[in-house]
């Protein structure tokens, strides 16, 4: 074969590789960049302004804890077909599938009061009242699936996640210190005054935020609603990799932003902190805003898509987005109502807003350990998972990190319950 | 008109909380059995997640009281 027809050759077998890895990717960037939701933009805009960019490589190294812990879910999904509530109930009887269920909805109808405390917050920045901005985005968020058909969902979703990229020009705008962004991102150190109970209280909420259960449903039902195979099991990984590089980069970025004009500052939420940039830079607090914004908005989304899925499948209703209103009505249904109920909820005046988005820390440790358990176990059973389940390798990284996150989100969900025991 | 409209309301809400319980039923017979091999890992680590998540439950509602308090 002479040379340029080897070339038309791979150039034709790469071209047809990445359409086929575009007509698949979604599931794993979208579940990755919205764990990027305003909790974790405030808890990135605090560890900018607190630690400047001392603890940006600590964030790099969550980027493949996210992919190894995510990427089960994308094997579990396309060779069972079934949700991670379905497969739960089915491999391990009612009362584990109940209390998973049951856990999961009270979670993530509290991280949706965290998401649209941080949406409300973003926008009266730029003047709109609360009420307005529950109202649109409910809307938007509904005729977001009632369109019917999971592509169009799914791609309007990237797009929301294409914003998530704004933090990349408004750290560039900042100019920070390369030699020190590079230090800090790839040579593990403590910051200036060592290990202290204040920095691993930082540490743990990054990893709270990196790992949350709602993420483990959401793309398992995802990929199943999605009618992802086993032989799309490579590209569902490429599209896995690709979110947890996606998520670090805009984390990484965040902090930097902050790192750099907001180092000392005492940051306790990301309006705050788009609020103190206003004050230096209004573009740069606006790109902030927005990005608060967007977070809050792609989190949502996906926490309430994940419940729905959740009790679709296991009570049997129609649940896939790929369904009208009339076919589904339960699964529409149940996604408004998490999402309405939980936005009128934040307009409550003196509502405990602070209380309920520390109870939602609490409470997701006490899914989380559950939901890792059963997501290894489940990995493991021959029967269901044949020869895609975890190998020697795949189980040694993936217990070791599991072991890792459970220890360190029982002794965050502890810190935050008995704060005077961890010195906060 | 106004008896009636109460009766109505009442049977309303029966009937639906005895569909969902019975939906509840169908579910807890679907999955009364558990589908994953026992093997002793699965034995171990449902045991230990039990009595994790009975000293947590513990834990919050001790911290529950003693807020109460």
């Amino acid at each position: 074969m002479s040379f340029w027809a080897t070339l038309y050759y791979h150039g034709r077998r790469l071209f047809k590789a990445i359409k086929l890895y575009l007509i698949l990717a979604g599931p794993g960037i979208i579940v990755m960049v919205a764990d990027n939701d305003a909790g974790g933009i405030t808890t990135y805009a605090a560890t900018g302004a607190k630690y400047g960019y001392h603890l940006l490589w600590f964030l790099i190294l969550l980027g493949p804890v996210a992919y190894y812990v995510q990427e089960m879910t994308v094997r579990l999904g396309a060779v069972t077909k079934r949700g991670h509530a379905e497969a739960i109930f089915y491999a391990f009887g009612s009362f584990w599938g109940w209390f998973s269920l049951l856990d999961l909805i009270f979670t993530d109808w509290l991280t949706l009061m965290t998401e649209f405390i941080g949406m409300t917050a973003a926008l009266r920045i730029f003047g709109v009242p609360s009420w307005v901005t529950v109202l649109v985005v409910t809307a938007m968020m509904t005729a977001m699936v009632l369109q019917g058909r999971y592509w169009t969902w799914e791609k309007i979703a990237l797009l929301f996640c294409g914003v998530n990229l704004i933090y990349i020009p408004g750290a560039v705008l900042v100019d920070p210190p390369i030699h020190e962004v590079l230090y800090g991102s790839f040579v593990p150190h403590f910051p200036p005054g060592g290990f202290s109970n204040e920095l691993f209280f930082m540490l743990m909420a990054n990893i709270g935020t990196t790992i949350a259960p709602w993420m483990l449903f959401f793309q398992q039902s995802a990929v199943v609603d999605k009618g992802m195979q086993e032989k799309d099991i490579a590209l569902g990984r490429l599209d896995t990799a690709f979110g947890s590089l996606f998520t670090v980069v805009v984390a990484a970025f965040c902090v930097i932003l902050t790192g750099t004009l907001l180092k000392g500052v005492d940051i306790n939420d990301a309006a705050t902190a788009a609020v103190e940039l206003m004050g230096i830079n209004k573009h740069l607090g606006t790109l902030l805003a927005i990005g608060l914004f967007d977070a809050g908005f792609l989190g949502a989304i996906c926490i309430s898509l994940a419940s729905s899925w959740a009790f679709g499948e296991v009570l049997g209703w129609a649940h896939s987005l790929n369904n009208k209103v009339g076919e589904a009505p339960w699964f529409y249904g149940l996604y408004l109502l998490l999402l309405a109920s939980a936005g009128t909820v934040t307009l409550i005046p003196g509502a405990p807003l602070v209380l309920i988005t520390l109870f939602v820390q609490v409470i997701a440790v006490t899914l989380l350990p559950a939901a890792l358990v059963f997501l290894i176990l489940l990995l493991n059973n021959e029967e269901s998972m044949g020869r895609h389940r975890n190998n020697l390798t795949q189980n040694v990284v993936n217990i070791s990190i599991v072991a890792v996150i459970i220890i360190l989100s029982t002794l965050y969900g502890f810190s935050l319950l008995f704060p005077s025991t961890f010195g906060n | 008109m106004k008896v009636n409209a109460y009766r109505f309301v009442v049977i309303g809400i029966r009937k639906v909380w005895r569909e969902m319980l019975g939906q509840i039923r169908e579910i807890n017979r679907r999955y009364a059995t558990p589908h994953i091999k026992t093997t002793r890992m699965v034995t171990v680590c449902l045991m230990v997640l039990r009595c994790y998540l009975i000293l947590l439950v513990g834990i919050l509602i001790y911290k529950f009281i003693s807020l109460l308090r």
